[in-house]
């Protein structure tokens, strides 16, 4: 499938990637390699295939509702851009 | 010191022919004398490994040590380490010192091994090659022209040059299996959930999964028993009996039945990759083995389904790295949605970009049942075919990779030149079995990997097959040029 320019901008959106117009036009090219290999999926017949999200088919395993991990803030503010108060500093959101 | 294995090394330190310190110092030596030539580590933790290495030294003495005690040894730079910067090949976590360990990095460290340092890998684990790291290429010791594979390019490298005895690695698509053949060193990638994922940076999390590397086959089921076992931290881990991976390693191989499967010989295979294939089959039938022609009917399609399913789950994943509390933040951002798009701009490499936008696509509406579904519905046809697979045989046997080492730049501008790199080793990863690769030969004086895949849990009889292999042949004693010094 062919992949517009305009597309790549939306998907890049929803990424949350910015992307300069030199990149732009570049990356557009290399998805559309990589969506030419992708598309070979297209004509396997899959009818009545189950899909597979395992590989052992495990699923959740449940445990008791209980606090299990010790209150690390400190530790884990240590190691982050901004902090003030206790609190993650980002740029101003509402005016 | 260095041309001991990891096993010669446990025991010589059991026998006290030298200190856990004594041999730490010879390799950390190593590293600042050798690793210029290949830059292996991005990150050296001289005095955390002298000050384990004493540790390992004073729990011997008062008789309490395990047999992999004072062993040295590197991380791939995947793996959470507490106080120690783990970067993940990455911009993005350049900054990141961890403030926890992942399991592995704590099963290590409660057997008393000693880290020697954190190793080179593909941005986030992308790539086949190392050229992604944001920390440069890897130079691959038996041609430093060429590159070393990848992800855990690292990892193979440093075992290989002998500045590490051995190394853990992780392999989502072949990212164990293609360095160790191109480096010519022996690597597992485990049943999928046979080793705790906690605390090792996620790529695709259905597909992801550790394992070590080292020379041997007999050092790989040392390493791999000090790594597996359940932990409850992981979701998806399964609670499973670690067996003893030493037990079975001199087993005869008379009447092992090989698989091969006809797909991995085609078109696209070199020629004198296929030749020192062959000559390792042909021994094996020495070794009292059959082989049998079977076929993986859906083998073209693992490449195509790997590069839906992995990026779809990247882009989830990655999706964390968002300049807010930790790692890599722009510069002055305007404003929220600015500090997102230009921290994820510039922290994170090409190719991360790339699989994050592939991802997006596959994953956004309208296109999910078309992709997503569909690659998982494929998922399980390739499931299917081994599972038909080893109603017949024991393991199955052919080539990790096409081709040997190639030159950096090679692959070009199109990503799915190098995707193509792990042709043979995505099937496994897919179906979630055991895969490990060994040295079986040399074409232009650069190493080529015999691939085993196992059925579930069979990693025991995986390394077997593989150590009577190394007990006839001496591939895996080969040392590059240069490193010997």
């Amino acid at each position: 499938m062919a992949i517009e320019r305009q597309q790549v901008e939306q998907l890049a959106h929803l990424a949350r990637i910015a992307l300069d117009e030199s990149t732009l036009s570049r990356t557009t090219r290399s998805l559309a390699d990589v969506l030419a290999l992708i598309d070979q999926l297209q004509a396997v017949d899959t009818t009545g295939i189950e899909p597979m999200a395992h590989p052992l088919d495990a699923v959740q395993r449940l445990r008791a509702d209980i606090v299990t991990e010790p209150d690390q803030r400190d530790v884990l503010q240590a190691i982050a851009p901004a902090v003030q108060d206790g609190l993650f500093l980002v740029p101003k959101v509402i005016e | 010191m260095h041309n001991l294995t990891l096993a010669q090394t446990a025991q010589a330190l059991a026998d006290k022919q030298f200190s856990s310190r004594e041999v730490t110092q010879h390799y950390l030596d190593r590293i600042a004398r050798l690793d210029k030539n290949y830059n292996s580590f991005i990150t050296v933790t001289a005095d955390l490994a002298l000050a384990e290495a004493d540790a390992a030294d004073a729990r011997r003495a008062n008789g309490k040590a395990d047999f992999l005690t004072g062993v040295p040894f590197a991380h791939k730079d995947i793996f959470c380490t507490k106080g120690v910067r783990t970067s993940c090949g990455s911009r993005m976590l350049d900054n990141f010192i961890s403030p926890y360990d992942a399991t592995v990095v704590e099963k290590y460290r409660a057997a008393g091994m000693v880290m020697l340092g954190k190793t080179n890998m593909d941005e986030f684990a992308m790539g086949s090659s190392n050229e992604t790291s944001f920390y440069g290429p890897v130079n691959n010791p038996w041609d430093t022209s060429c590159v070393p594979g990848g992800s855990s390019g690292g990892s193979a490298t440093c075992v290989a040059a002998r500045l590490v005895p051995g190394a853990t690695a992780t392999d989502t698509g072949g990212s164990i299996r293609q360095p160790a053949a191109l480096c010519g060193i022996t690597g597992l990638k485990p049943t999928y959930g046979r080793v705790s994922r906690w605390g090792m940076i996620a790529f695709a999390s259905s597909l992801d999964q550790a394992g070590p590397m080292a020379r041997t086959a007999e050092d790989v089921a040392l390493m791999l028993g000090a790594m597996a076992g359940f932990d409850p931290k992981d979701s998806t881990c399964l609670d499973k009996e670690v067996p003893d991976y030493l037990a079975d390693l001199n087993k005869d191989l008379r009447g092992l039945k090989i698989g091969v499967p006809r797909e991995y010989f085609g078109e696209g295979l070199n020629e004198k990759t296929a030749a020192q294939v062959q000559n390792a089959l042909r021994e094996y039938e020495k070794l009292g083995a059959t082989l049998v022609d079977i076929s993986l009917p859906h083998s073209a399609l693992a490449v195509p389904a790997y590069y839906v399913i992995a990026p779809a789950e990247c882009s989830a994943n990655l999706s964390r790295f968002d300049g807010v509390r930790y790692g890599y933040r722009c510069e002055k951002p305007q404003d929220l949605s600015d500090m997102y798009c230009r921290t994820r701009a510039e922290g994170f490499g090409e190719e991360v970009k790339r699989r994050i936008l592939v991802g997006a696509y596959a994953l956004s509406a309208g296109f999910y049942d078309a992709y997503y579904r569909k690659a998982q519905q494929v998922r399980r046809l390739i499931q299917q075919d081994f599972i038909d697979a080893f109603k017949q045989v024991d393991v199955i046997m052919g080539p990790t990779s096409p081709s040997p080492a190639f030159a950096f730049g090679a692959k070009g501008s199109d990503p799915v030149a190098m995707y193509l790199e792990d042709i043979y080793t995505i099937a496994t990863n897919l179906a979630g079995l055991p895969g490990m690769s060994l040295p079986c030969g040399f074409v232009d004086n650069k190493p080529v990997g015999l691939q085993i895949i196992g059925n579930y849990f069979d990693e025991a009889r995986m390394l077997n097959v593989a150590h009577r292999y190394q007990q006839v042949s001496d591939w895996h004693m080969q040392m590059p040029a240069g490193v010997a010094v």
